[in-house]
């Protein structure tokens, strides 16, 4: 099974991956809480989208997956690797619920939907980025959300952040703007 | 880093919509969770007879419990008693 790659540099944010996985470990029930929002797009992404999962199933997954986290969170060699491993639990959990589906036994190779890896690196690419969105803070990061992650309209999003709506577009612009400034490491 | 025009960067904000809220707060709310499985699994371990009448249906070992069997904690407990 081929490595999930994470060849990207890490965007900055409010706490580094190590950070939060520390403050887990120390039973901080904030920092776990920003561990399971930090990745639960990730995982619901691996599970509906790279391997097409039936919702019931990927919700199984995703719980069990942060159950997995939690569970052995202290067995982490470098606090700093948890995305990796969370991808390859998502993956590996992936593959088992699939496997129990079918009535033979197939390879893991025959269970993984076609252009995974690419799928998957996409992924990858679309964490760093969030990160990005995350670093660039509001009013920014609530405006590309909800237009982008929530597929929003100008209306909608005009209404909510109580703007006007012609300058809806010219936001999004410079937003992304930014976020493109905090990804190249300009800012 | 290159390549992230306005086109591409929709596209990766677009492939990470949020999970949904109560599949999150199911996974957050697993801390707390953890005291009553604990108890579950130790009384699992020394009455065999309730550890296979958990084994066999662990939602209605819970509800049966008193314990809300949500994902979060079905999972947990199937973890917690796979393990031991």
């Amino acid at each position: 099974m081929p490595i999930l790659r994470s060849s990207l540099p890490l965007v900055a944010s409010a706490a580094t991956d190590a950070q939060l996985v520390a403050r887990c470990r120390n039973g901080e029930a904030a920092a776990w809480d920003e561990l399971v929002e930090r990745y639960s797009r990730y995982v619901y992404a691996i599970s509906s989208q790279a391997f097409r999962l039936a919702a019931h199933d990927a919700e199984d997954v995703f719980q069990e997956v942060f159950v997995r986290v939690y569970e052995h969170l202290g067995d982490l060699r470098s606090d700093d690797a948890i995305r990796p491993w969370i991808a390859q639990l998502t993956r590996r959990l992936c593959i088992d619920r699939l496997r129990a589906g079918r009535r033979e036994s197939p390879v893991d190779d025959e269970l993984e939907p076609s252009g995974l890896d690419e799928t998957l690196s996409a992924l990858d690419e679309a964490i760093e980025v969030r990160a990005g969105l995350d670093a660039i803070g509001e009013p920014c990061r609530e405006l590309l959300d909800r237009f982008f992650c929530r597929d929003e309209s100008y209306k909608t999003i005009a209404d909510a952040l109580a703007l006007p709506s012609g300058t809806i577009a010219s936001r999004i612009s410079r937003c992304l703007g930014k976020l493109r400034a905090v990804l190249e490491g300009r800012n | 880093m290159s390549g992230y025009d306005e086109p591409r960067l929709g596209e990766l904000l677009r492939l990470l919509p949020a999970a949904p809220a109560a599949w999150v707060r199911a996974a957050q709310e697993l801390p707390a969770a953890r005291v009553e499985i604990a108890g579950l699994v130790a009384r699992a371990q020394e009455d065999a007879v309730f550890r296979a009448r958990v084994v066999a249906d662990l939602e209605a070992a819970l509800e049966a419990e008193g314990i809300q069997a949500t994902p979060s904690v079905v999972a947990a407990l199937r973890t917690r008693l796979g393990a031991d």
